[in-house]
């Protein structure tokens, strides 16, 4: 009688090579769509078109008026709050806010809170507008953030 | 005579280390992996600000419009002029209507590149105001430094 050469039973692997061949299409699936993902928040405008009908409003509500003007190529090139002329200068912008309402005005309720009206020219670039609403509506304090103006609304395009 | 028998195949390398980091990085990947942020547009780099912060709970009836460098306004993959927008957002706010909700519910999420001219993004606010729309959301990037 024949007996089997031992050798021949370790040769029974199993073949690796499909798995191996779907397993790195899964890896280059994945490595494809992935994609690192960057956190990103809201600022939250509340902007009813305005009605005509209340044209007339009490003139201590008049909210504060930001400026943006911006040369040809979309630059901010100034700032004014209120008229008050600031530069390009963000921080003094923002300390301006903090002296015109105070950093205690937004507890007062979710309405009452003073309000920004936005006007900038039509070329300006919108990362300036972002940096503006930054500068108005709080600053860091360490982890804490202290909000100002909740209120943000848009005045008319200037085209 | 008794011939040797040659075999060819014998030269195969330990295949175990190289599974096993092959697997560990599939499974990197798909722990990482983030179906969700279907909502960015390649055409759009968002500013970013040092005061937001992600949201706790997504928005209710996010209409999100993406706005590129040049203006041009992207909503559910079609593209949108600022005269044109007026009709993309009047299909959203069917469907809104059909789940028998406000228009006030919605939300409009503006990801405006950052490069964009400002009187654009307050073009693509006036129309979506004609329409009734109230709730605005303009999004940026979180900067942690």
């Amino acid at each position: 009688m024949k007996i089997r050469n031992s050798k021949d039973a370790e040769k029974n692997e199993l073949n690796m090579t499909s798995m191996i061949d779907i397993v790195f299409l899964l890896l280059i699936f994945f490595v494809m769509t992935f994609k690192i993902v960057e956190m990103e928040g809201d600022f939250s405008v509340k902007m009813p078109l305005a009605s005509t009908s209340n044209a007339v409003v009490d003139p201590t509500d008049l909210p504060l008026k930001l400026r943006l003007r911006a040369d040809a190529t979309g630059k901010l090139t100034d700032m004014a709050l209120n008229e008050i002329n600031l530069g390009v200068d963000f921080d003094q912008l923002r300390a301006n806010i903090v002296t015109l309402v105070g950093t205690a005005a937004p507890v007062a309720g979710d309405d009452k809170g003073p309000e920004l009206e936005i006007d900038t020219d039509y070329n300006l670039r919108y990362e300036y507008v972002i940096q503006s609403i930054t500068a108005v509506s709080g600053y860091k304090d360490g982890d804490q953030v202290v909000k100002l103006i909740e209120k943000i609304k848009f005045a008319k395009p200037r085209r | 005579m008794r011939v040797k028998r040659i075999k060819t195949d014998m030269a195969e390398g330990d295949m175990t280390p190289m599974i096993d980091m092959v697997f560990q990085l599939i499974a990197f990947f798909m722990v990482l992996i983030n179906f969700a942020q279907t909502e960015s547009n390649d055409r759009v780099v968002l500013p970013s600000s040092t005061l937001v912060k992600p949201p706790e709970a997504p928005l209710e009836f996010p209409i999100v419009l993406h706005v590129a460098k040049d203006g041009e306004i992207i909503l559910g993959g079609d593209n949108y002029t600022a005269e044109t927008l007026r009709v993309g957002l009047q299909r959203e706010i069917s469907v809104i209507n059909a789940e028998k909700k406000s228009v006030g519910d919605a939300n409009v999420i503006i990801r405006a590149h950052k490069d964009t001219a400002a009187g654009d993004v307050q073009e693509v606010i006036r129309v979506a105001q004609e329409q009734k729309l109230e709730n605005f959301a303009l999004r940026v990037k979180e900067d942690r430094s």
